[in-house]
C-alpha cells in the first residue's frame, strides 16, 4: 500500500527514519475516530453503555496485541509507552524479588530507558551487569550463561536495536534465563510486527511493546507479564488499580484501540512487508555499494531486521554528511550538534573507531517507502559523499597510500 | 540546527578546493585538528618572492561549518601579506558566517590553519636560505 503523502510532502524531506517513529497507518486512524467522540465513555465504568462499549473495544486491543506474541490477553498490561514498560519490567521485578535476589543482567547496546534505569537501581543497591556485545553487535550466549547466577533476577536484553536494527537470539536467551530461574525481560519496541515473536517458544516472561514504532500512535505501548509461571512486579504508578492493579490510571480507549489495531495489520500483514523491505534495503545497499568505495554496514547483516541499515562512510564527517543529505529525513550515529562531539555508544561497543562511529548514517524503510526513494536516497547519497571526498584531505591521503592511524593528530 | 546562509554556500560551493606541492619551497601547508575529533584541515598558501600570499588551497574533513570556515579564509588570505594574514581572528572568521556558539572551534580551528600553513612556509624558506648560503 503506498499513499503518496505520507513521508514525501512537498518541501520535505523523505522520511527514511522508520526506527525513530512511524506515521499512523490511515486505517488505524480510522478506527481510533469514534473513540474520541461519540465512543468517549470510560471503559472502566461499570454501570453503563457508555463505560461497556469503551471496555469492549480495550479488550479487544488486548486480544489484538496479545495475538502478534503469542500471548493470553489476560498477560497484557497497557502503559504510555515502551519507556514505561521497560521501567516498570525492570524495576517492578528487581523491587518485588530483592530480599531474594540483587542482580540484574543488560547489554551495553540497550536503549538509553534500559540503561538509565538500571543505573538507578545500581545506586539504590542493586548489582548490574553490562553486557559487551560482538563486533556484529551480537551478544555471545556463553558470556551470557557465565554471568547469570542464582542472584540475577531478571535478564534484560532488547529484541531488536534500535541503531543498528541486529537480532539478539532471543529463543536461547529465553531458555538460558528459564533453566537459571531468571526472569526474561526483553524490549521489543523495535521487533514487534517486524520479527516473528512467540513468548511461550522463546520463554518470556515479560516483553515491551511500543505503539508509535508499528504505525499506531505515540503515547500508548504494552508491557506483557506472563501469568505461568506468575511475574510478580512492584508498580509504579498506584491509584484504583486497572490493569491487574500493576498500572492505575484510566485507559486511553482510542490509543489502546490504535495500538490493538496497528499490531493487526502488522500480525497480517508482516511476511509480506518483510520481503518487500528487504527487497528495498537491499536495493539500497546495493546502490551505495556499487557506486562508493569504502563504505561499511555497522552490524550483522543476516540477523537484522529488513527495514534498518546503518552505514559508516569512511574518510567524511557525520554531521557534513548530514548537511549534504538534507533531502533526505535520516539519523547519523553522531550526535556531534551537541557540544559534546560524542559518537553512538551503540556504534563504540562494536570496537568502531570514533571516526568511524561518527560518520555513520542509519536508513530505515517502512511501510509508506518506494522504490523511488530508494533510488532518490542512493543518488542523493552518492553525491553529498563524493562532494566531501573531494574535499576531504583524508580521503587524499587514503589514495595515497597513507596509513591515517600513523599520523600524530592534534587532538583538540 | 539550522545553517546562515553563508555556510550552506561555502558548503554547496566551496571555494579553492584543492591541493599544492607541499614540498614546493613556495607553498606552506597547514594540516590542524583530528579525525578522531571529526575536524581535518588542510590549508595551503602559495608565496611570491615579495612575501605575498598568491593562491590558497584547502581540503577539509568536517561539518559544514568547518568546511565554510577553511573555504572562507582561502579567500580572505589571497592577496594578503603574511603578516596581514597571521591577523585574521577567529572571531572575524565566525562573526562573517554567523557561527553558533557549538561551531565556533570551526572558526578556531580555521585560525590555527592559517598559522600553522605560515609557520610551515617560513620554516622551508628559512631552510632554503641556509642552503643557498651553504652552497
Amino acid at each position: 500500500m503506498t499513499i503518496p503523502s505520507i513521508g514525501r510532502r512537498p518541501g520535505q524531506p523523505i522520511y527514511l527514519d522508520y526506527q525513530a517513529t512511524t506515521p499512523c497507518d490511515p486505517r488505524v486512524v480510522e478506527k481510533m475516530l469514534p473513540y474520541f467522540t461519540e465512543k468517549f465513555g470510560n471503559p472502566h465504568s461499570r454501570n453503563h453503555a457508555y463505560g461497556w462499549e469503551a471496555e469492549e473495544a480495550v479488550e479487544q486491543a488486548r486480544e489484538q496485541v496479545a495475538a502478534i506474541i503469542g500471548a493470553d490477553a489476560k498477560e497484557i498490561i497497557f502503559t504510555s509507552g515502551a519507556t514505561e514498560s521497560n521501567n516498570l519490567a525492570i524495576k517492578g521485578v528487581a523491587q518485588f524479588y530483592k530480599d531474594k535476589k540483587d542482580h540484574i543482567v543488560t547489554v551495553v547496546t540497550e536503549h538509553k530507558c534500559v540503561l538509565d534505569t538500571c543505573r538507578h537501581l545500581e545506586q539504590e543497591g542493586f548489582k548490574v551487569t553490562y553486557l559487551p556485545v560482538q563486533p556484529n553487535g551480537l551478544i555471545d550466549m556463553a558470556e551470557l550463561e557465565a554471568v547469570v547466577t542464582d542472584k540475577t533476577a531478571i535478564v534484560s536484553v532488547m529484541g531488536v536495536n534500535n541503531e543498528i536494527g541486529v537480532v539478539q537470539p532471543l529463543a536461547e536467551i529465553g531458555a538460558l534465563c528459564r533453566k537459571k530461574g531468571a526472569f526474561f525481560h526483553t524490549d521489543c519496541a523495535q521487533a514487534v510486527g517486524k520479527i516473528d515473536l512467540d513468548v511461550n517458544a522463546m520463554n518470556i516472561d515479560l516483553m515491551s511493546i511500543s505503539g508509535h514504532k508499528i504505525y499506531g500512535p505515540k503515547g500508548i505501548g504494552a508491557l506483557y507479564v506472563r501469568r505461568r509461571p506468575r511475574v510478580r512486579l512492584v508498580p509504579m504508578i498506584n491509584g484504583g488499580g486497572q490493569e491487574r492493579g500493576m498500572r492505575s490510571g484510566t485507559l486511553a480507549t482510542m490509543l489502546c484501540v490504535g495500538l490493538g489495531e496497528a499490531c493487526a495489520i502488522a500480525k497480517a500483514e508482516m511476511g509480506a512487508e518483510a520481503e518487500r523491505l528487504r527487497g528495498m534495503r537491499d536495493r539500497l545497499l546495493g546502490g551505495l555499494k556499487q557506486r562508493l568505495p569504502e563504505i561499511y554496514v555497522n552490524g550483522d547483516l543476516d540477523n537484522r531486521v529488513a527495514g534498518n541499515i546503518n552505514i559508516s562512510f569512511a574518510f567524511v564527517e557525520g554531521e557534513g554528511l548530514m548537511m549534504g543529505v538534507k533531502d533526505l529525513a535520516v539519523s547519523s550515529g553522531s550526535a556531534c550538534t551537541s557540544a559534546s562531539l560524542e559518537p553512538s555508544y551503540v556504534l563504540r561497543a562494536l570496537g568502531l573507531d570514533a571516526e568511524m562511529a561518527h560518520t555513520s548514517l542509519r536508513f530505515g524503510i517502512g511501510r509508506f517507502t518506494t522504490q523511488e526513494d530508494i533510488d532518490y536516497a542512493i543518488d542523493h547519497t552518492v553525491k553529498a559523499v563524493e562532494h566531501l571526498r573531494s574535499l576531504s584531505p583524508l580521503w587524499d591521503m587514503h589514495l595515497e597510500g597513507v596509513d591515517l592511524k600513523s599520523i600524530q593528530w592534534a587532538e583538540h | 540546527m539550522a545553517y546562515s546562509d553563508k555556510v550552506v554556500d561555502h558548503y554547496e560551493h566551496p571555494r579553492n578546493v584543492g591541493s599544492m606541492d607541499k614540498d614546493s619551497t613556495d607553498v606552506g601547508t597547514g594540516l590542524v585538528g583530528a579525525p578522531a575529533c571529526g575536524d581535518v584541515m588542510k590549508l595551503q598558501i602559495k608565496v611570491s618572492p615579495e612575501g605575498i600570499i598568491e593562491d590558497a588551497k584547502f581540503k577539509t574533513f568536517g561539518c559544514g561549518s568547518a568546511i565554510a570556515s577553511s573555504s572562507l579564509v582561502t579567500e580572505w588570505v589571497k592577496g594578503k601579506t603574511l603578516d596581514e594574514a597571521a591577523a585574521i581572528k577567529n572571531t572575524d572568521i565566525a562573526n562573517e558566517l554567523a557561527l553558533p556558539p557549538v561551531k565556533i572551534h570551526c572558526s578556531v580551528l580555521a585560525e590555527d590553519a592559517i598559522k600553522a600553513a605560515i609557520k610551515d612556509y617560513k620554516s622551508k624558506a628559512g631552510q632554503g636560505e641556509d642552503e643557498k648560503a651553504a652552497g
